[in-house]
């Protein structure tokens, strides 16, 4: 299991290093280069041949790129052109929002996906499983941002049940510790803070969550009905065990299989959701400050915050891969 | 094999493998015209194909069909802040913030959306396909320098990707195309690569080796064609997500900005200020996108029902 898992780290290394070529490659493209990306959009040519002159970037591309890998392998990538502040330093301040984020949705997804799934399955043919097949197909298809939006409007804005926007109210005055609001204020025995950044989690963690919940749903229907027929479901059946014996031990077990490789499968979808999603609910995580650098043409915030998403990204997806290898002994081989 | 996105893809090389078959007790008829024949008695896809063929209808007639310019403002006098005219005499769906027809512009739209979608999935199929068959068809270092390549794009979450393509490209359609058109073409690398290795010790390929065709006829004139079905049913699903991709690189503001060509994501996009003011402004177009993703979604998930052998009967 240890070989598998050191073989799995020593593999990222050419997919890293081909990442952060692609990214110097990009931000060298831009028109002004990185220049233009550190002193913004004004910046006069004589501030660029400046800039250039200082930062070395009148040398051998080479050289060039290996500064850019140096800095970047101890995570210095620059400061925003908008905020002024390291990009590093305001990754790490909005990514536990996106994750907070995420880990809701993912929540959500598979809380509501495996049981809605497995029933609609059961009851194969009645309105439950037609309604869930339905709902699942248009749940791939509805826009997150659309779906947000009538989210927000229908809950915050027209009943006003849930908060619409930020990640906790601005009266709140929450002590930060890790700031995982919701686990600052379980920590902080903060109750009223930690349930307050609960409610402002409900609507984008559905909003985002919707997708990845149509494609569990569907899965998960498909695959109890692929392991009903199994040669092994009916012998448990003829040897006389009680359905709930066959239903828990066999049935379950066996389907969940392919679903939790599903669940593996979504990480990419809700980081890009995240950026979608964050931005209707002005929600303050890496994602709305993506749309925000978009906007301020803040190419450093940009590249800074892709080039750490997708390493986050591959490493979800490794931890993932380690999980088979522990769950399933057959991936560990291969 | 790398670690990065091992699990993306084991799925797309399961689908690969699933590819070409040989299904049983088919005697007599072609791959094709019995995977038609499954095609045509199934109910879901005809109406995947209804509705796909509508809106193409629809897209292809747009100046025919619209009854009014989608870009001619009217009822100019109706509009005040806080009000939008709605449905009347003339305007069968009301007129947008600056008083152009809603539905004029739906009409003009899809023709812009599904270009959008066409385009970029063809443009994706045919980049990924070209490294597919490189990759499936040389193999040895050929397979490993593109396979590395195609891992390094996946390992970006797709909008991602698609966002800092169209940052680069700068503000116009093609832009757009291109960008969405990248992030699809590793899925169908791969997914072509793993059929055609699959294809490729197959019984026929090897008959064909031994009997001495050369190596680019049977890649070309044996293997690819069998290797196909994967990629179709892909390709059809893909048209969907790239329209609904489309519509989300508008609304972060990376679409069309020729305001002159309506499109449903950024009509969509625009329509979001105007929310609680009228919803039909952003409605309507959303379903638009909703029926027509659906449409190809279904064709798509039948498309692979009628070619997996799986399904077969």
């Amino acid at each position: 299991m240890l070989r598998f898992i050191v073989r799995r780290l020593l593999q990222l290394i050419p997919i890293l290093l081909g990442l952060s070529v692609l990214l110097f490659a990009w931000l060298r493209a831009l028109p002004g280069g990185p220049a233009q990306a550190a002193l913004g959009e004004r910046a006069t040519p004589e501030a660029i041949a400046r800039y250039n002159e200082l930062f070395g970037l009148d040398e051998p591309i080479l050289v060039q790129y290996l500064r850019f890998l140096g800095r970047a392998v101890r995570l210095d990538f620059g400061t925003s052109a908008r905020t002024g502040r390291a990009v590093t330093t305001e990754f790490f301040e909005r990514m536990p929002g996106t994750v907070e984020l995420t880990v809701f949705a993912l929540i959500f997804a598979v809380g509501v996906g495996i049981p809605l799934g497995y029933l609609a399955a059961r009851r194969h043919g009645s309105w439950l499983d037609s309604t869930s097949v339905i709902g699942s197909l248009l749940g791939v298809a509805i826009p997150v941002f659309f779906l947000a939006y009538l989210l927000r409007l229908l809950f915050a804005v027209e009943l006003g049940w849930l908060p619409g926007s930020g990640r906790q109210d601005v009266r709140m005055d929450a002590t930060r510790i890790t700031n995982f609001y919701v686990l600052d204020g379980l920590m902080t025995r903060e109750w009223d803070a930690a349930w307050d950044a609960v409610l402002h989690l409900i609507l984008p963690a559905i909003a985002l969550g919707t997708i990845p919940l149509a494609i569990i749903v569907r899965i998960t229907r498909a695959s109890v009905l692929d392991v009903v027929n199994e040669d092994y479901v009916r012998t448990a059946n003829a040897k006389g065990l009680a359905m709930s014996t066959v239903r828990r031990r066999h049935i379950i077990r066996n389907a969940l299989l392919p679903v939790s490789t599903t669940i593996g499968l979504q990480a990419g979808l809700l980081l890009s959701g995240a950026v979608l999603t964050e931005t209707v609910f002005a929600f303050g995580g890496v994602g709305s400050a993506i749309y925000d650098a978009l906007f301020a043409r803040d190419f450093a915030l940009l590249q800074g915050f892709i080039l750490m998403l997708a390493v986050v990204y591959v490493l979800v997806n490794l931890l993932v891969d380690i999980s088979y290898g522990l769950l399933d002994p057959r991936v560990r081989a291969r | 094999m790398t670690a990065m996105g091992d699990v993306r893809r084991r799925r797309i090389d399961e689908l690969a493998a699933r590819a070409g078959a040989v299904p049983e007790g088919e005697g007599g008829v072609s791959l094709t015209r019995s995977a038609f024949r499954r095609l045509r008695r199934n109910p879901v896809a005809i109406i995947g194909a209804v509705i796909v063929v509508v809106f193409l209808v629809v897209a292809a007639f747009a100046p025919l069909l619209a009854p009014r310019d989608p870009l001619a403002q009217s009822l100019l006098s109706q509009i005040r802040p806080g009000f939008i005219p709605g449905a009347q005499e003339g305007f069968p769906l009301g007129v947008d913030n600056l008083g152009r027809d809603l539905l004029s512009r739906l009409i003009w739209g899809s023709r812009q959306s599904l270009m959008i979608g066409v385009i970029s999935t063809v443009l994706g199929v045919a980049v990924g396909m070209a490294l597919g068959v490189l990759a499936g068809g040389l193999g040895g270092w050929v397979d490993t320098v593109v396979m590395r390549f195609v891992d390094i794009v996946l390992s970006i979450p797709s909008l991602l990707m698609a966002i800092s393509i169209s940052v680069l490209l700068g503000q116009n359609q093609y832009a757009l195309m291109i960008a969405i058109a990248v992030t699809q073409v590793p899925i169908f690398a791969r997914l072509l690569r793993g059929s055609m290795l699959a294809q490729r010790n197959s019984d026929y390929a090897l008959a064909a080796t031994a009997l001495g065709v050369k190596k680019g006829r049977i890649v070309f004139g044996h293997v690819l064609p069998n290797s196909l079905s994967p990629v179709i049913v892909q390709g059809t699903l893909s048209l969907a997500t790239a329209i609904i991709e489309a519509a989300a690189l508008s609304f972060l503001g990376l679409g069309d900005p020729d305001l002159a060509r309506p499109e449903w994501g950024a009509m969509l996009a625009n329509a979001q200020a105007f929310l609680s003011v009228r919803p039909e402004l952003a409605v309507y177009p959303a379903l638009c996108i909703i029926v027509v993703a659906l449409g190809f979604t279904l064709l798509g998930e039948s498309l692979r029902e009628a070619l997996d052998p799986k399904f077969r009967r």
